[in-house]
């Protein structure tokens, strides 16, 4: 478990990373917490010739309110994200994520900016990103764009992100009121991993029909992936267990199913049921104060 | 014996300040000057020819010295040692291997070549430079399979993967299940599966070795449980006389076995140290330590179990089919023979036990010794039978226990299995753990969430193992352990142990031993152990040996020297021998308590040899090595409480009791850290832990996003009691705890989860998937 021969680059501002992303092309990767990426050159399954270290970039570690929008630099971990007032205030479901993902170690160096810009399907973090429909700050050598994040997750460890871009800020849409949400996962028992996980975000109108849901699952699909079965038979109805449960059992409809030790496809997509009726309860629950 | 104020006493480990602190110094710590790093090329195939390997790139790679292959070791180093090779096919050579291979692999991650450079990382890097030219050939990795006879051949000159079979005739056990049926009673049968397991300790392994040519002396630094047996082996291999070679063990974070080995790379560090003149590094990484350290269990077992109607059960019958991986290590081929037969009547009055046993080989790691080593998957036997007893007449599984039991009254037993076990009361432990854990309750609320739907289910595990090996008899070498005790001119004493304590806290408590015995402050007490050059021959340390066999050593050591301080005293008082006595760290004489002599006083004139009577040699030191004559057999009850997720086949473990006996406990601190960590293991194997291969042999465990450790956040907190029953078999009283809890857990939490689901028998590990499919089985067919 010795990663193969590497150069390092410690960035000191988000320019510099850009331009030596630029330089140094496909053969370049870029260093957050390392928490992915640094497990996988140690097994030699990726064996980047060139390390960007943007973990020193300052400015990049904050979760701001901004008007409409809470703003989360991408360097803020998921410690940081754990404890926010703010984030528990708006949005449950971000804490809640964050506080299930690996261990303290893992979570006192992980990032949010790495975790989407790795787009591995059975991390947490991504799921809660992809539900509260945050915006995704991107720059790259022609400069600034916001990719919006069910346009971000392209597929397996795929992104949006162009060539030369790193994400350098998840905005997060302060929520309606009336608007609870929650993350519940199964942990593979080995990597903690989600083998199959779901970020639930519903609205309720003053009469406590569902008046928005946004339903993703994380684990047991090839990629966060957006249930739109499950939202659409939560829309205009009272979210009480039978009618939740009812909507839960569309969730893995539309998935690209995983398959490995830890759970075959048939199981995966159970527990995407078994998750999102979880998750949207919970959520529910919350919606009502 | 002095006054008891240490041993029994609760006082924390004197080794822990510098574990904790990080002062220690582990294998990896060494940094001797010009050290050279070495990396194993390893198999990526379960089953492959060699055709060719062409090192010339790796050799020109930077920083590269060397690279070996088996044609360099071949005449020169010998092959990896096995303690006691069975006939008929492993005394011919089946299984043995010598340090890199030839011609073949046979595992996922064989050892086929290394590299010898001046950095870890260059050594690495070159092992991408070596070209293998593989033949892929069909692999076999299940056992039963592999036993058929049109299965792919390890050995194809032996014609078979089978390495043993134990066959004993049938007559008897047939007789008793048809007697037993006659009589209107049942036969239950079941085939259970004790799944691959990794012992992955927190340290890898690792080795440094040291060839000084000028007197041709090799110094070897390992991660091992045995010194002496590693130093002794390893000269053989390599061909050179014992006390040309010294085995210095640092600390060891961890061993549960998996260390009681000599591995190929222990004799390629040396080889290679011998061949460059410098010192040579290897540390396992931690893929190769799951993939290339020895597994353990691993065995298939078939029970059959008959009893009356009234739950008494009338015979045990049991085949084992035990898997040996591709390669002998050091206990591979005995384990199931001499450590899971023997034991599979358990704790119970059993009339007739029949067990039979095939060993084979097939394209995995070798599995050997791991914490428990063939006694968990005995118990697991044992403790499943009675179980299976239980559901079939609908009683409850504490009463069929109590009926089976071995009375207390019955002691020393000789079981239907031929093992006589030493001393015992297996009713008491039972009755407590029930009133710990309060069973009836439990079964009242059981009763009332099946009402409601719900999984939950209580399990319990009444266990016995073989400790304080041993005897003569169970190797070619005796397991005896050795002392060699010093009292230096001031008082303090040096124990020199021939065991090797590595996280078990021996330090601490054959320190307590000495201290009480002297009556002196522990802090006089020092316990040296680990370097070959230092220490009395030694067995080291693994089977639950160390305090029975080890501190039994210490404690006739100690008596030797009080005798030689009684007898010096004597003539410093001016009295007879007989009329001195020691306590409280004074020598005085019997009725005149002002007549006295410091230990310290005592220890300066044997010393300094000027006051010592006509006949008396000068110093205070002694070697003792203590066989004993038999085993010992702790034992105990542990009962459990799991709930289970109906949705998502999850098992949560809500409760667990643990009532242990181990004898007398020296210190009951140390007593339940071992409990503490075995239970965990046990409740690992039960809930968490299994080495995958896929079907060619690939491993699909190779890393911890695989192999599932149990974790803190995921165990209820142990309730712990325990009862007291000394063994006869030595003066110490102490039966061995290093491996109950793991023992005991696997059958208590087997217990609970088949409770749960109501069924007689669920195969671990009970991962969520498997749970969830039983649920989903059962709700398709409710009346199943």
């Amino acid at each position: 478990m010795i990663p193969a021969t590497f150069e390092y680059h410690p960035a000191s501002s988000v320019d510099e990373a850009i331009a030596l992303l630029s330089q140094y092309g496909d053969d370049a990767k870029l260093l957050a917490g390392g928490h992915s990426l640094i497990p996988t050159m140690k097994l030699r399954l990726a064996q980047p010739a060139h390390l960007i270290d943007i973990g020193r970039i300052p400015g990049l570690s904050y979760i701001r309110e901004e008007g409409n929008v809470v703003a989360v630099g991408a360097l803020t971990t998921y410690a940081t994200i754990e404890r926010s007032e703010v984030l528990r205030r708006y949005f449950a479901v971000l804490p809640e994520c964050a506080s299930v993902i690996g261990d303290p170690q893992v979570r006192n160096r992980g990032t949010i900016g790495g975790s989407i810009s790795h787009a591995d399907p059975s991390a947490d973090m991504p799921g809660a990103v992809r539900a509260l429909k945050a915006e995704i700050r991107v720059r790259g050598p022609n400069g600034e764009r916001t990719v919006a994040a069910d346009d971000f997750f392209l597929g397996t460890f795929t992104t949006a992100l162009e060539p030369g871009e790193m994400v350098t800020e998840i905005r997060f849409p302060l929520p309606p009121a009336r608007t609870g949400s929650a993350y519940t996962k199964l942990a593979n028992k080995a990597s903690h991993y989600a083998v199959a996980g779901c970020a639930a975000v519903v609205t309720l109108g003053a009469d406590g029909a569902c008046t928005a849901a946004s339903v993703v699952i994380t684990g047991a699909g090839t990629m966060p992936t957006r249930a739109s079965a499950v939202e659409a038979a939560l829309m205009g109805k009272q979210l009480d267990e039978a009618t939740v449960a009812e909507a839960a059992s569309h969730a893995a409809e539309g998935l690209e199913l995983m398959e490995d030790i830890h759970g075959s496809k048939q199981y995966r997509a159970q527990m995407a049921a078994v998750m999102a009726r979880r998750a949207i309860l919970k959520a529910a629950e919350r919606a009502r104060g | 014996m002095g006054i008891a104020a240490l041993v029994g006493t609760p006082i924390k480990r004197r080794e822990d300040p510098r574990l904790i602190t990080g002062q220690a110094t582990y294998v990896d710590d060494l940094k001797l000057p010009g050290m050279l790093y070495m990396a194993v090329l390893r198999s990526p195939y379960g089953h492959a020819r060699i055709r060719s390997i062409n090192t010339e790139a790796a050799k020109q790679a930077p920083g590269v010295v060397a690279v070996y292959t088996a044609q360099d070791l071949k005449g020169v180093v010998g092959n990896i040692p096995v303690a006691a090779p069975l006939p008929p096919h492993i005394t011919n050579g089946m299984g043995r291997r010598g340090p890199l291979a030839e011609g073949k692999v046979r595992f996922y991650g064989d050892p086929v070549a290394v590299v010898i450079a001046e950095s870890r990382y260059g050594a690495r890097d070159a092992l991408d430079l070596i070209e293998v030219d593989y033949e892929p050939l069909p692999a076999v990795v299940d056992p039963e399979k592999a036993a058929q006879p049109d299965a792919p051949l390890l050995y194809e000159e032996f014609g078979t993967n089978v390495a043993a079979s134990v066959r004993p005739p049938t007559d008897e056990i047939d007789r008793v299940f048809a007697e037993t049926q006659a009589n209107g009673g049942i036969v239950v049968r079941q085939r259970m599966v004790n799944q691959r397991l990794a012992p992955s300790p927190m340290e890898t392994r690792g080795v440094v070795a040291e060839f000084r040519k000028a007197d041709r002396t090799l110094t070897i630094w390992s991660s091992s449980q045995i010194p002496h047996l590693l130093r002794n082996y390893l000269a053989e291999q390599l061909g050179l006389p014992q006390h040309q070679v010294r085995v210095i063990v640092p600390e060891v974070g961890g061993g549960f076995g998996c260390k009681l080995n000599i591995y190929p790379e222990e004799a390629l560090a040396a080889f290679a140290a011998m061949k460059t003149g410098h010192p040579v590094k290897w540390i396992e990484d931690r893929s190769e330590n799951l993939a290339v350290t020895i597994h353990g269990r691993d065995q298939i077992n078939y029970v059959e179990v008959a009893a009356t109607r009234d739950g008494k059960i009338t015979g045990l019958k049991v085949h084992v089919v035990s898997d040996l991986g591709a390669y002998l290590q050091f206990f591979t081929d005995v384990i199931a023979i001499a450590f899971t037969l023997p034991m599979i009547c358990g704790c119970y009055d059993i009339p007739v036990a029949y067990g039979s046993c095939d060993i084979v080989f097939t394209n995995k790691a070798p599995t050997d010794a791991y914490r428990g080593a063939g006694r968990p998957e005995a118990a697991y036997i044992a403790e499943r039978a009675v179980d299976l007893v239980a559901h079939a007449l609908g009683k409850d599984p504490a009463e069929v226990r109590m009926i089976n039991f071995v009375k207390p009254e019955q002691f020393p037993h000789k079981m239907a299995t031929g093992t006589v076990y030493d001393s015992g009361n297996y009713q008491l432990a039972l009755e407590k753990a029930m009133q710990l854990i309060g069973y009836q309750q439990l079964r009242a609320e059981q009763a009332q969430k099946r009402a409601q739907g719900k999984l939950m289910g209580i399990g319990i595990s009444s266990y016995v193992e073989i400790c304080g090996i041993g005897p003569k008899g169970l190797t070619p070498f005796g397991l005896y352990e050795s002392a060699r005790v010093r009292v230096d001119q001031s008082g303090d004493v040096l124990i020199y142990t021939g065991a090797s304590p590595h996280g078990q806290g021996e330090e601490t408590t054959f320190a307590q031993i000495a201290a009480d015995e002297f009556g002196i402050p522990i802090e006089r007490v020092l316990v040296l152990h680990g370097d070959t050059d230092s220490t009395p021959e030694g067995r080291g340390t693994y089977g639950s040996r160390t305090t029975a066999v080890g501190g039994t050593a210490v404690y006739n050591a100690v008596q030797k020297l009080k005798e030689k301080m009684k007898q010096i005293a004597a003539h410093m008082l001016e009295a007879s021998p007989a009329d001195v006595t020691l306590e409280d760290g004074k020598f005085s004489v019997a009725g005149a308590p002002q007549k006295a002599v410091t230990f310290a006083e005592v220890a300066a004139a044997a010393n300094f040899s000027n006051t010592l009577p006509p006949g008396i040699e000068p110093g205070l030191e002694t070697t003792v090595f203590f066989e004993p004559e038999a085993c010992t057999f702790p034992f105990g009850t542990h009962i459990c409480v799991v709930e289970i997720d109906k949705d998502t086949g999850e098992v949560h473990l809500r409760r667990y009791v643990a009532v242990d006996d181990c004898g007398r406990q020296l210190n009951p601190l140390l007593v339940a850290g071992q409990i503490h960590g075995g239970i965990v293991q046990g409740v690992g194997q039960a809930l968490f832990e299994g080495v995958v291969y896929d079907e060619n042999g690939q491993l699909l465990t190779s890393t911890f996003m695989d192999y599932a450790m149990p974790l803190a956040s995921e165990l209820p907190p142990f309730e712990l009691d325990h009862t007291v029953t000394p063994t006869p078999y030595n003066p110490l009283g102490v039966k061995g705890v290093g491996e109950a809890g793991t023992i005991a857990a696997t059958p208590a939490v087997a217990g609970a989860v088949a409770d749960a689901l109501g069924l007689p028998h669920v195969d671990i590990p009970f991962t969520p998937e498997r749970i969830w499919r039983i649920i989903q089985q059962q709700q398709a067919q409710p009346q199943a």
